[in-house]
């Protein structure tokens, strides 16, 4: 081939113009799809997410389960309660009827409230990491975009709420705020319980989500394709729900992910300590804390709330860390 | 660094403010009343209204606000129904018990303080000891165990660990007493032996973040030319690990560690309640559930207390360990 | 020739900054009083070094930046203080390419909707169909119009830069700020988008300001040529003025640097300009170039050059002691010595 045959093809062909990959499968392969394709590949993310996915199925199947069990979870088996108020039988009274054993005293199923106990706390769970995200992505995105005084306004917020010390105002809000609706002798129904542990964790929540979304968004403003919408004559709607908030799924989708189990913490350890959920609505924290009166004659009744606390816990971090992993793999390690 | 630290003594003043603000707006304006809450016995409207005119709850709130304030600093005339003259610094009258709040402090914070700082001790050690060995042995065994470890730790919860260290340390070996408090002059052995469940418990949440955080960034600055050029110019591995990367490994570390310490309050709140020790936590639950609020209120400006002072400190730590830091 | 297109007035740039222990404020002046104008379906070639003032200028021109001072017309249009609305029909008319391919794409959308974004944004639907545009714009750019549901990662970047280049024509503009297209590129490539922006500067009779910092591109492209130092044009006019008979020193300077295939074994002198580049914090009075120039006396430091055509020539120069025409490198090779 001579040289003029080389000048002439490179004319001919505009280099630039042949397309990576000339086959005719013609939707590309989206970041998000790519992620997803990492995903599947680690393994210990998808055991952890099917743990997940396990877990959040029996708590939504909860009444089915008590239907198919045959046990409600307030149903009281005085009768296989001995004297000294400890279930009958080996580690805590498990049997082929009562898989998990009973409660001391009371002698209620642990198997059935530690079901109905899961869909207490994923049910606050998600409805909190749902409302920070929410808060602290549109506060993070205005906040950044928009600089000035409105960002100093709302990182001084962050700052600030970041110093507060939680659980200490948690214990102080609680009361005061049932204090404000309810009196001293009023029965607090637990919807309202439930409402105040939600707007709790909103109110301390939403920095960490925020404080990330602004974060990227200050990097992602200076970024060309953004003066492109705007030379183009975008608006602010545009710009920041249009071409930001697509941007800002991986991460929003990670702390997503990475807060419900933190709230899955944060509730047990308010209704540990009183403050949260309370008696007879089944819950972990609330069974913990009666446990540990009889950690030294019934350990069954500590274990198996703890262990199944623990696997949910660890399910979603452990998916979490893999999410995270797939969406952003420079951060693999 | 002078104008640095006074710069930083001026924003935690200005937290410090704020906080009180919140937390006064939040006792004593929100609820809808404070008396009848309290009020256990004899709950007559008459004898209300009178306990309220002696509280103050009538006066302007600036007013209360203005004298809450001078009570801390100067001490203050809280009349003969509540005890009469309160010194600086003055949190005001238990509703409960009648006491003076800074007399409850007093007596619950060293058992408080005996918790948190062999705890944070212990679990700085463990958990950067732990990340940045097996961030220099990576893929190991140890590596592996280590992270095993930091994953089991940030998934457990501080009262199922500490009600299974009871049940195994002093239900079943009886190897150690239940857990207690004694004074630390009084008898250094049982104070210890009391105790060191509580820091165990503590120790092994904790650490587990600091293992993670120290392990990832370790490995980072292995990384790093300069770690590198160290290397390179003939410096023995541990001078150059240890002098180079550490430092510049640890600088991220000091700022969780400033912003962990809102945690590890919660977290004795958590463990005096599960180890049924008396500190601050175990005083502020209890005073919760009488609807005590000068104790809630005071529990509060602490804490905050504790946090800001502790983010000084760690700026300043910041500020020795990183020179580009004094500039900002 | 007909009334200018875009005709720029004084267009200032200031931005304010703090500065030292006090916190002082300051302003670094960018963009220093332009004086151009922009006819239909020319191309002014904007040169200059990196921090000269000439991207600053571009993202004025199509109102990312509010100038400080100065006037930009457009159409007989000042759309200097035009807020965003009324700035609308007029940014149909007023696009930019930018000088990066993979910051200014986003990368979560598809090409479809990369190059669609100006038509949905202006809430425009064109006769046959948004894909339909979409496509034709893509083909008009030498892309395949299959690709239109592809994202950006999945394209080199000469084919990023023509989905830049579909994207700024879906508007039927009449002028293109082009900001350094082809900087970003390899050297093989960028022959290759010059000559498309060129293709379609003569089917779309499309006016380009045209900003790069490398001559020999600018040459290929631009009619005209302003050459700019430290926010200042210190030569305008034609191109083969500019090229074959400069007349401000730094053009000669930066001429001086351009490789030369043509004349390839001839002895040849470059002009190694001495220091660096002063602050736009605070440059230095009169003649900016001054302190580097080996003409530099007095009156130079006193007065400031205005930008006039000077005798012998049909260019216009901000110069004291302009270059004599046809002068060769006997002053040149003085210098460098």
């Amino acid at each position: 081939m001579s040289l003029s045959q080389i000048e002439t093809d490179a004319a001919g062909v505009d280099a630039t113009a042949v397309p990576v990959a000339p086959q005719p499968g013609m939707v590309g392969r989206s970041p998000g799809r790519l992620a997803w394709a990492r995903l599947r590949a680690n393994r210990t993310a998808m055991v952890s997410g099917w743990i997940m996915v396990f877990f959040i199925v029996l708590g939504l199947a909860a009444p089915l389960i008590e239907l198919v069990y045959g046990i409600s979870p307030f149903e009281q088996f005085q009768d296989k309660i001995a004297n000294n108020s400890l279930p009958l039988g080996y580690f805590g009274g498990v049997s082929g009827e009562h898989w998990f054993g009973l409660e001391p005293q009371l002698g209620r199923d642990i198997f059935i409230r530690l079901v109905y106990g899961l869909r207490t706390s994923l049910f606050i769970a998600t409805s909190a990491a749902l409302l920070t995200t929410a808060l602290g992505i549109v506060l993070g995105i205005v906040s950044g975009y928009l600089g000035g005084w409105i960002d100093g306004v709302i990182s001084w917020v962050i700052d600030f709420a970041l110093a507060l010390p939680f659980l200490i105002f948690a214990l102080a809000i609680m009361p005061t705020v049932t204090a404000r609706f309810y009196g001293p002798r009023d029965e607090i129904p637990v919807p309202f319980r439930i409402g105040v542990m939600i707007f709790l964790f909103a109110l301390f929540g939403w920095t960490g989500t925020a404080r990330l979304v602004r974060g990227q968004v200050i990097s992602l403003r200076e970024r060309e394709f953004v003066e492109a919408a705007r030379a183009s004559g975008a608006g602010l709607f545009h710009i920041l729900f249009r071409q930001l908030l697509p941007n800002l799924w991986a991460p929003i989708l990670v702390s997503f992910s990475l807060a419900v189990p933190g709230y899955i913490t944060g509730e047990a350890a308010l209704s540990f300590l009183g403050i949260g959920v309370v008696d007879p609505t089944p819950d972990f924290g609330v069974m913990i804390n009666k446990s540990l009166s009889y950690a030294q004659t019934d350990p069954a009744y500590l274990i198996f709330p703890g262990v199944v606390i623990f696997l949910l816990v660890l399910a979603f971090n452990l998916f979490g860390d893999g999410l995270r992993d797939a969406l952003d793999p420079k951060s693999s390690r | 660094m002078l104008r640095f630290l006074i710069k930083r003594l001026l924003l935690g003043a200005l937290t410090m403010f704020a906080v009180s603000l919140v937390a006064f707006g939040m006792f004593f304006m929100l609820p809808r009343d404070a008396v009848a809450t309290m009020c256990v016995k004899n709950c007559n409207p008459e004898r209300l209204e009178r306990v309220r005119v002696e509280l103050g709850l009538k006066d302007p709130l600036v007013d209360q606000y203005t004298g809450y304030m001078k009570g801390i600093f100067v001490g203050r005339d809280l009349g003969s129904a509540q005890g009469g003259f309160c010194d600086a610094p003055c949190l005001g009258y238990s509703y409960t018990s009648s006491e003076e709040v800074s007399d409850i402090f007093a007596r619950v914070l060293p058992v408080t303080l005996s918790i948190v700082i062999p705890a944070a001790v212990l679990w700085l050690g463990l958990g950067i000891g732990l990340g940045m060995v097996s961030a220099l042995r990576r893929g190991t065994v140890f590596d592996r165990l280590a992270i095993g470890f930091s994953l089991t730790g940030a998934s457990m919860q501080l009262y199922f660990v500490g009600g299974m260290l009871m049940i195994i340390f002093v239900y079943t070996l009886k190897i150690l007493p239940v857990p207690h408090y004694t004074s630390l002059w009084d008898d250094p052995l049982d104070w210890a032996s009391g105790l060191v469940l509580a820091w165990v418990a503590l120790a092994f949440l904790f650490s587990a973040v600091y293992a993670r955080l120290s392990r990832a960034q370790m490995l980072e600055t292995l990384a790093e030319d300069f770690v590198r050029t160290a290397r390179a110019k003939g410096l023995t591995k541990s001078r150059a690990y240890g002098r180079h990367a550490l430092r510049a490994a640890i600088t991220p570390i000091v700022t969780i560690a400033g912003l962990d310490i809102g945690g590890a309050l919660g977290g004795t709140v958590i463990t005096e309640t599960t180890f049924g020790i008396q500190g601050l936590g175990r005083t502020a639950v209890e005073a919760v559930r009488l609807g005590d609020l000068p104790t809630i209120m005071a529990t509060v400006l602490i804490s905050a207390v504790f946090i800001v002072v502790a983010n000084i400190v760690v700026d300043l730590l910041y500020a020795v360990i990183d020179p580009r830091v004094r500039l900002g | 020739m007909s009334e200018a297109l875009l005709k720029v007035r004084g267009l200032t740039k200031h931005f304010a900054v703090r500065q030292g222990a006090t916190g002082a404020k300051a302003s670094v002046r960018a963009v220093d009083g332009l004086d151009f104008d922009v006819h239909a379906g020319e191309t002014l070639g904007l040169v200059g070094e990196s921090g000269c003032g000439k991207t600053t200028t571009g993202r004025m021109l199509v109102r990312l930046l509010e100038p400080t001072a100065g006037s930009i017309e457009f159409q007989g249009r000042d759309i200097t203080t035009l807020g965003r609305r009324a700035m609308r029909p007029l940014r149909q008319d007023l696009q930019i390419i930018f000088q990066d391919p993979y910051s200014s794409l986003n990368p979560r959308h598809t090409v479809g909707k990369i190059v669609a974004m100006p038509l949905e944004v202006n809430g425009i639907k064109p006769a046959g169909g948004v894909k339909a545009r979409v496509q034709e714009l893509l083909e008009l750019v030498g892309l395949n119009p299959e690709h239109y549901n592809r994202f950006p990662h999945e394209f080199s970047g000469g084919q990023r830069q023509r989905i830049g280049i579909a994207r700024a024509l879906a508007l039927r503009p009449k002028l293109i700020v082009a900001d350094e297209p082809v900087s970003a590129l390899d050297v093989s490539i960028q022959a290759q988008v010059v000559n498309l922006l060129r293709e379609l500067q003569r089917e779309l009779d499309l006016a380009f300001v045209f900003i790069a910092h490398d001559l020999a591109i600018v040459r290929h492209f631009s009619r005209r040529v302003a050459v700019m130092y430290l926010g200042k044009v210190v030569e305008i006019g034609d191109r083969a003025d500019i090229y074959e008979r400069p007349r401000h020193p730094y053009t000669k300077a930066l001429l001086s640097a351009v490789p030369d295939v043509t004349a390839f074994g001839e002895q040849r002198q470059r002009i190694r300009l001495t220091g660096d580049v002063p602050t736009p914090l605070n440059p230095p009075s009169g003649c900016r170039f001054r302190t580097r120039c080996w003409k530099a006396q007095d009156v130079c430091a006193a007065e400031e050059p205005p930008l006039i055509a000077r005798e012998g020539s049909a260019q216009q120069v901000a110069c004291h002691f302009p270059e004599a025409v046809g002068v060769t490198s006997e002053h040149v090779s003085e210098v460098a010595a």
